[in-house]
């Protein structure tokens, strides 16, 4: 552990952020270790060990960084620093506090801590004097923002524990003494709500990880009602830009059935992390009535930070993630853009001479995707409880290209995909999610499929794979349409292509700019596909080809009137009466 | 940048590439400058006491005994008010026969604004030309570049869109402008009377062009002095930021690099963001908004320095030469800005965003249209109408030479919806219909 014969070592050879380390005494890789430039400690990463020589990549900018320098390793690995206060946090990808940095501009080596070490919680304890425990079990808790935050038993901690002392109910800091802890050797360990974890490292203090097992309501609906994502699932949104991968990303975070929302902004823009810190403290969680910043931490480490936290970032933001789940919490994790976290990795591969794999990044990157992935998913506790991380990460194709290599390895670990489409997003189609390309895995689960099935009828399930239908023999009638022209196809694929279109002006679209549309609960969604699918089956009959376009819409005009309507309301039951008297005057 | 007297002098270079070379020196700091036998060179690489020097403008004629010397510093500028008018090179000594500036002296390429201390861009930048204020509104504190194809107007847009803009300076970066360019950016800005306002860096097609590498540096460097300490609104003008991009790749190929996508460098992204995300709208009122242009390969955007900006930016205005009406339009299919949201209907009169989507998704239904008309096959009443409405809203909205307020464009374009269409076609919320719609 940190004992006081640190190794040190000196600058020998600088390459842009990589900086190479002559060491005198043992190393590990991934250890972190601070170069002691005379402006400010920079914070670097051992990556690589050729004999004597410690290659480093550092967090921050090496400029004016010179051979010779002292560097101190400190013989732990990246870690994360867990307590009560994390949540409403801006971190940076390292973790620290950026509300506690001084100045505009962002000071190389500040490292700030991510708790507040003054304030005061009023902990509660949960375990008796006598009681057995392990690693991740609960001891206490506090209420954080509303939510009881558990105090748990340390991760690192190995082997059974008994109790010793439990501190009594009360108002502490988090530095303060919860219990002492004896092991099975009779050693007693004294706990404090702060525990830390390395951030590459996943947490698995937890009894098993089932298959997921139920829907995770995000209140799209282009993904809710078509391609639902799992509570503790995974899904990707890979989108060319423009195509409004980000503004899908912050609806979800906003409305999703979350009790933690943590945002990996991770080498995108900075005014798109600003909306959020200017955006989150207004709105109002819809579930509990607090504000959204109140359940949500972002962890910020926009495309000018340095590029090596951006590497870091995505993983204190996936131990964060852990920590809450361990807690029996359902936590939202959200990563954009995981190929900015791929070309970290591409970066440094390249500043190691590294052989490279396909468009140069390194060859494990599937493995490195996928092993992240992996960390999410529900799981059951110890005590039984269950927790879960639902992961959504976004890719950014190069070039809009599908086949590149961070779209083909997340394909290999995501369950869902929600590919953006860039024609919809031309013609303003807002999601802009391809109804035909992406799919959800978890509609072939039984297990999803039940739960569904008890949610929100049996014939849901049905009614979703009859939609999906629609959208694909829509197209096909639009190919036709495109190649025999208005007049060369029947009547039949008219109605085809205008029912399909139908779906997707009502279901698929979006409004999330709109403040009732934004949002749409899980039973408003049953009910407008049902409203919706009721006029697909009927048989109406039309003169020639141009009146269906004309009397399609008009529907769908009032059905998206209705969709910016505040269910239950006049308005509503108004544009919901007109729409029956035109279908009946034209089934008449 | 004079040398000092007690500086040491190394006379003895192991090794020259084409653009690098390798001397013995001690204590020497990453980044650092050098003049190699007196051109302007910077540290790039350091092995012991081997240290590699990138030199700008080029090893010819440059031998084994040429003298080195260190300045013990990171590229610098001195600014001040003073800078205010003046033309200079990409090292930022003046080019327009001026003195040098007096002020204080800065590094360039600084650390990031932390994004807590920024705050949310939220004002409208009017240029009058409705296919940039209605479709894809500007807003300060934002980067956009123009994609366009090398034969288009985009530099006398932007212009355009700089002197209207009413910015407090406005810096222009120039990287491989043609003498033509600069003499007409130059032009342009002295007969607008708007010369005091101006700043320029500029890097000809004469220069070495690895000296556009510190372009962006030199211009935003001088638009965070203006921001921050005067609190002025700046709007920072690069371009051809593909030409710096292709730099770019010159000295990574020379530094041996493992080329990613398109021959450039894997660090392309992050090259491209650390200069983009220098926009900024600060608490206290003073903005870095930068315009940029990144010419494309006939249309191509999927070539790596397109994609990569277009990921970086908030947005991208695409100019397009319209055959039917014969004049150049802002293409409003693949423009965006994304920062739109935050001034439209706000700013803005409220039906702003629906009018702006409906007439979009019109245009759109219009394109349809003429892809069938052009194979062959009978149009819809519905059809016709649409390509009419399309004439004339390029004509009226699109074209870049139109000069009208937002509230001008909103109208028009409901004259348009009204001329051609039922209320129920253009699908917009009913009380704007309701309000808004030109009863003929």
């Amino acid at each position: 552990m940190e004992g006081e014969n640190k190794t040190t070592g000196k600058v020998a050879g600088i390459i842009a952020n990589l900086v190479i380390v002559e060491v005198d005494g043992p190393v590990g890789q991934n250890e972190i270790c601070f170069i002691q430039h005379p402006e400010s400690n920079l914070m670097a990463e051992v990556i690589k060990i050729i004999g004597d020589n410690a290659y480093v990549q550092v967090f921050e900018s090496t400029r004016g960084l010179k051979v010779g320098t002292n560097v101190e390793f400190e013989g732990h690995l990246l870690e994360s620093t867990l307590g009560p206060g994390i949540l409403s946090r801006n971190y940076d990808g390292l973790q620290n506090d950026l509300d506690k940095m001084e100045g505009v501009f962002l000071k190389r080596g500040d490292y700030t801590d991510p708790l507040n070490r003054e304030v005061k919680w009023d902990w509660t304890p949960i375990v008796k004097v006598g009681d057995v425990v392990k690693a991740g079990d609960w001891l206490g808790e506090v209420p954080e923002n509303g939510m009881p935050h558990k105090i748990m038993v340390p991760f690192k901690f190995k082997g059974k524990f008994t109790v010793k002392s439990i501190t009594a109910a009360g108002s502490f800091t988090v530095d303060d003494e919860t219990a002492v802890l004896t092991d099975e050797e009779g050693n007693d360990v004294t706990t404090t709500m702060v525990q830390k974890w390395p951030v590459k490292i996943a947490v698995k203090s937890y009894k098993e990880k089932p298959r997921p097992f139920k829907m995770f309501e995000t209140g799209v609906r282009a993904m809710d009602t078509l391609n639902p994502i799992a509570e503790g699932g995974t899904g990707f949104i890979p989108g060319p830009f423009g195509t409004g991968k980000t503004v899908l990303q912050h609806a979800i975070s906003k409305y999703a059935e979350a009790d933690i929302v943590i945002i990996a902004a991770c080498g995108e823009r900075a005014n798109e992390v600003v909306e959020i810190f200017t955006e989150f403290p207004e709105l109002d969680d819809p579930r509990t009535g607090r504000k959204l910043i109140e359940r949500t931490t972002i962890i910020a480490n926009t495309s000018n930070m340095p590029v090596a936290a951006r590497e870091a970032s995505v993983y204190t933001a996936m131990t964060l993630g852990e920590y809450y789940r361990t807690m029996g919490l359902k936590v939202l994790l959200m990563a954009d853009s995981t190929s900015r976290w791929a070309q970290a990795l591409r970066e440094m591969s390249n500043r190691l001479e590294e052989l490279p794999g396909p468009d140069a990044f390194p060859m494990d990157l599937t493995a490195v995707i996928s092993s992240f992935y992996a960390r999410a998913g529900i799981v059951y506790l110890n005590n039984g409880e269950s927790g879960s991380i639902t992961f959504i990460g976004t890719v950014s194709p190069a070039g809009g290209n599908l086949k590149e290599p961070v779209t083909e390895s997340t394909r290999k670990s995501a369950r869902c995909f929600y590919g953006l489409n860039q024609a919809r997003a031309d013609s303003k189609r807002y999601p802009a999610i391809d109804p035909i390309d992406s799919y959800s895995k978890y509609l072939e689960y039984p297990e999803i499929v039940e739960s569904l099935g008890e949610k929100l009828g049996d014939s849901w399930i049905e009614n979703v794979l009859k939609t999906k239908n629609i959208l694909l023999r829509g197209k096909e009638a639009m190919e036709q349409i495109n190649i025999l022209g208005d007049d060369g196809v029947p009547l039949e694929f008219h109605k085809r292509f205008w029912n399909s279109e139908l779906i997707d002006g009502v279901i698929l679209q979006q409004d999330s700019f709109d403040e009732i549309d934004a949002y749409c609960p899980l039973d408003r969604q049953k009910l407008m596909l049902e409203l919706v699918l009721d006029i697909t089956d009927k048989d109406f009959s039309f003169g020639m080809f141009e009146d269906v376009s004309t009397f399609y819409k008009k529907i769908t005009n009032i059905l998206k009137q209705m969709n910016y309507s505040e269910l239950d309301s006049d308005k509503f039951s108004t544009y919901h009466g007109e729409l029956d008297s035109m279908i009946n005057e034209r089934l008449n | 940048m004079e040398t000092l007297a007690f500086q040491k002098i190394y006379t003895k270079i192991k090794n020259i590439t084409k653009a690098t070379i390798t001397i013995e020196a001690d204590n020497i700091g990453y980044d650092e400058m050098a003049l190699v036998d007196g051109r302007m060179a910077q540290v790039v690489k350091i092995s012991k006491s081997e240290v590699v020097l990138q030199v700008f403008a080029g090893t010819e004629g440059i031998s084994t005994n040429a003298e080195v010397v260190f300045l013990g510093n990171p590229p610098q500028l001195k600014v001040g008010e003073q800078l205010a008018g003046r033309f200079f090179n990409a090292f930022g000594d003046p080019i327009d026969g001026g003195p040098n500036v007096e002020g204080r002296t800065v590094e360039i390429g600084g650390p990031s604004v932390n994004p807590v201390r920024r705050k949310q861009p939220s004002q409208l930048i009017a240029t009058g030309i409705a296919g940039i204020d209605l479709n894809n509104s500007l807003v300060t504190g934002q980067k956009i570049p123009f994609f366009a194809d090398p034969d288009q107007p985009y530099n006398q847009v932007m212009a355009n869109v700089a002197l209207r803009a009413e910015a407090d300076k406005i810096i222009l970066g120039g990287m491989g402008l043609s003498n033509d360019d600069y003499l007409y950016f130059k032009n342009l800005f002295t007969n607008a009377g708007a010369l005091d306002r101006i700043i320029s860096f500029v890097n000809t097609t004469e220069d070495p062009p690895v000296e556009r590498l510190l372009i962006p540096d030199m211009s935003l460097t001088s638009a965070e002095y203006f921001a921050v300490e005067k609190n002025e609104k700046v709007l920072v003008l690069l371009t051809d930021m593909t030409l710096f991009a292709d730099a770019l790749s010159i000295v990574s190929n020379r530094m041996d690099q493992i080329p990613s996508k398109d021959s450039m460098p894997g660090s392309l992204y992050s090259d491209l963001a650390r200069i983009y995300e220098k926009a900024v709208q600060f608490p206290e009122g003073g903005s870095i908004t930068i315009i940029a242009v990144t010419t494309l390969n006939g249309g191509d955007i999927t070539h790596a320095i397109p994609d990569n900006t277009g990921y970086i930016t908030e947005g991208q205005l695409f100019l397009r030469n319209d055959s039917d009406i014969g004049k150049v339009i802002v293409d409003p299919f693949r423009s965006l800005s994304r920062l739109k949201q935050l001034v439209i209907g706000k700013q803005t009169r409220e039906d702003h965003p629906q009018v702006m989507n409906a007439a979009i998704r019109l245009y759109a239904d219009a394109a349809n249209a003429k892809t069938k008309q052009d194979n062959g096959f009978d149009l819809t009443d519905y059809d016709e109408r649409t390509l009419e409405f399309a004439r004339e809203y390029s004509l009226q909205i699109l074209a870049i030479d139109i000069n009208i307020d937002t509230e001008k464009m909103l109208d028009v374009t409901w004259g348009l919806f009204s001329k051609f269409f039922e209320r129920e076609e253009v699908v917009v919320r009913q009380e704007f219909v309701d309000k808004y719609w030109v009863k003929n």
